[in-house]
């Protein structure tokens, strides 16, 4: 049963039947025992009314003339339901009331008794009194007594049966009733757009359902992120892909309408300049691609860190003097556990973004320093405007430059060296140059990705 | 016509200084928000080209800004975003028109014609002055049906005086409409340029207001 109408008027149903059943025989047990002790006591009444009203002289009368009999019947015969019979001590039948068996209704001389006469059920009640000389029995016919006590169950059963139809459509609209919010949650969130976003007001709402909707405006805010966090990608990347592009269109136009040849020529260079800086982005793209799609890494090596590093400053190309990059001693040794390809990647691209952001006359660093547990922190420190604290982690992101960005930046150098730094379980640190402008970006490495090798001599 | 360019890439600024000049405009660069506003600030420009993303803000920022100021310079939005909501956006923080990167050098020109003809309140591209004829768009001149060769300055001196005629421009207002930041201006530059346009527009059409600059005379017999 999935509608939670159905479920919870099937359980309230049921639970008022039963609760009406408990209840009748409840009813049934308790009002049984107290009519047995309430005929019971009507029982001893009677026979001690009888007794009360019976002397010697009208047993003695009723046994002279045997017509007395009659009125004294009629005198005990005040409840139909009862039978009485009065017997003397010695066994004879003085009287006895209309519709009275006629066998001894019970042995018994003083208490109750239940006994069959004549394929009767009776409770009797015997009272003897001696001083009088004789014994009163009151009877009840049993039947009578059941037939009474199922009269009363059997009216409860009506009323219950009566009133459970009557109930259920009630239960049904109450539950109707109850779980209107709930429609009411259900329509808002129908009728909402596709791209609606907004929270869903839960101010209204009850509590019951407030962590549903809670989760939902959560997913809501999640989507939204994602959403604009996407819109925020795409137009970096038009901004990124169109600018060159339309500087490229603009300069081969006025190429084409320059009216000297001077003015050409500097249009023919400024396209140039833009079709290198579209090769350089496409490359990046390609690169970005390449490290989305997964499939490394390939060639795990212990590299040697100082050696790779020169290597490429010396095959650095397309950015100014590579050769002021400066290597402190602390490299020397030190060896990084890693693709070789992805330490190229983004070793290369961290020294291109410093030689893109420093001065000509601006100093850049490299060093390096052994962690706990054979890890390693490798950096580069550059004398560029450096980026703002609350750039650091949005830098990092496609396309995203900083604010004192380079000329020549894209914007996907550093979440190419993010990218490839993460495949090989380490990551990028950003941080200020600490006395003075500039950027220190470090690459973090884990325990067991960094080793002092064996000095030289030992190597020789 | 001097127009004033908000763009940070190097390549594209320096084609729409160069693509501008040869359709008769003289176009200033700015690289930063913050550059721009201070020049907007100092100098009065037929219009502006803003780019929206540049390093240290949007270019709608500083259209707020000088929509602020009550300034109704009109205002060209160049952007690679050019979704339809951020077109809207743009046009209505204030801009005039709306570009896509990339675009055509002509149609940003006649863009830019259109743009700066409607803020001077006129519906056509073409002035008549006595028996002078000036078409903007085609940047031809023609006295009496005779066209006239006019260099790339005395066109900008006549477009500048036409615009208004009876208004009285000073020389740093006209040098300032004549030359960008770059270039250098002879100390009687002006003069020469006047004395030019004289000779080829009539004598008596370039009134020279003593003390205070030159203007076209109002009348239009």
């Amino acid at each position: 049963m999935n509608s939670l109408r159905m479920r919870l008027f099937a359980t309230l149903v049921t639970a008022t039947g039963l609760v009406w059943l408990a209840a009748i025989a409840w009813t049934y047990v308790d009002s049984r025992a107290q009519f047995e002790s309430i005929l019971d006591r009507r029982l001893m009444e009677a026979a001690r009314m009888v007794d009360s009203l019976f002397t010697p002289a009208r047993a003695g009368a009723a046994r002279q003339a045997g017509g007395e009999g009659d009125a004294l019947a009629r005198v005990v015969s005040y409840d139909r339901h009862l039978s009485c019979q009065i017997w003397s001590l010695d066994g004879r039948l003085i009287g006895a009331s209309d519709g009275s068996p006629d066998p001894v209704l019970s042995d018994q001389h003083e208490g109750f008794s239940n006994r069959v006469v004549e394929g009767q059920a009776w409770r009797v009640y015997a009272l003897s009194d001696p001083a009088k000389g004789f014994r009163i029995l009151v009877g009840d016919n049993l039947g009578q007594r059941r037939q009474l006590e199922h009269g009363l169950v059997e009216s409860l059963l009506f009323t219950a049966g009566c009133v459970l139809p009557i109930l259920a459509p009630l239960i049904w609209l109450s539950v109707g009733r109850g779980l209107r919010p709930l429609n009411r949650a259900a329509r808002d969130l129908a009728a909402r757009d596709a791209d609606n976003l907004e929270r869903v007001e839960t101010g209204r709402m009850p509590s019951e359902i407030r962590p549903l909707v809670d989760a939902l405006n959560r997913l809501f805010g999640k989507v939204a992120a994602a959403r604009e966090h996407e819109r925020t990608f795409l137009a970096y990347a038009a901004h990124e892909l169109r600018t060159p592009l339309a500087g490229l269109k603009t300069q081969v136009q006025v190429a084409m309408q320059a009216p000297g040849a001077a003015m050409r020529d500097a249009a023919l260079a400024q396209t140039l300049r833009a079709v290198d800086q579209s090769a350089r982005l496409v490359e990046q793209l390609l690169t970005v691609s390449r490290l989305d799609s997964g499939g490394r890494p390939t060639a795990i090596a212990w590299i040697p860190v100082e050696e790779r590093l020169r290597d490429l400053i010396a095959g650095m190309g397309g950015v100014p003097t590579p050769e002021r990059v400066a290597l402190a001693p602390a490299l020397t040794g030190l060896e990084i556990h890693m693709d070789e390809d992805l330490f190229d990647l983004a070793m290369r691209n961290l020294m291109e973004n410093a030689l893109l952001m420093t001065p000509p006359e601006g100093a850049i660093t490299w060093d390096a320093a052994l962690g706990a547990g054979g890890g390693a922190t490798l950096s580069i420190t550059d004398e560029g405007p450096g980026i703002a604290e609350a750039e650091r982690a949005l830098v990092i992101r496609r396309f995203v430059r900083g604010s004192r960005r380079a000329k020549l930046g894209s914007g996907l150098g550093l979440s190419i060296v993010t990218m490839a730094l993460e495949q090989s379980g380490a990551r990028l640190h950003l941080d200020g140059r600490g006395g003075g402008p500039g950027l220190k970006a470090s690459a973090i490495f884990g325990p067991g990705l960094a080793r002092r090798a064996p000095p030289a001599t030992a190597r020789l | 016509m001097r127009i004033l360019v908000l763009e940070d890439d190097p390549v594209l600024s320096d084609g729409l200084v160069s693509g501008l000049s040869l359709h008769g405009m003289i176009a200033d660069c700015v690289a930063t928000c913050g550059d721009a506003v201070s020049i907007f600030d100092a100098t009065q420009y037929s219009a502006a080209i803003l780019d929206l993303m540049l390093p240290d803000g949007s270019g709608l920022d500083v259209l707020s800004h000088i929509r602020a100021r009550d300034d109704a310079t009109p205002v060209m939005v160049l952007t690679a975003i050019d979704a339809v909501a951020d077109r809207i956006a743009g046009l209505d923080r204030g801009a005039d028109d709306y570009m896509g990167k990339p675009f055509d050098l002509g149609e940003l020109a006649a863009r830019l014609r259109v743009m700066i003809r409607r803020a001077a309140g006129r519906a056509s591209a073409t002035f008549v002055w006595r028996d002078l004829t000036i078409e903007l768009s085609s940047r031809l001149v023609a006295r009496a049906g005779v066209a006239l060769n006019l260099s790339r300055r005395e066109f900008a001196l006549l477009e500048a005086l036409i615009e208004r005629p009876g208004r009285v421009l000073s020389r740093s207002q006209l040098e300032a409409r004549l030359y960008g930041w770059n270039e250098e201006i002879g100390s009687n530059a002006l003069e020469v340029h006047v004395h030019n346009l004289r000779a080829k527009i009539g004598r008596d059409a370039v009134e020279t207001v003593r003390g205070l600059g030159y203007r076209i005379r109002e009348d239009r017999a």
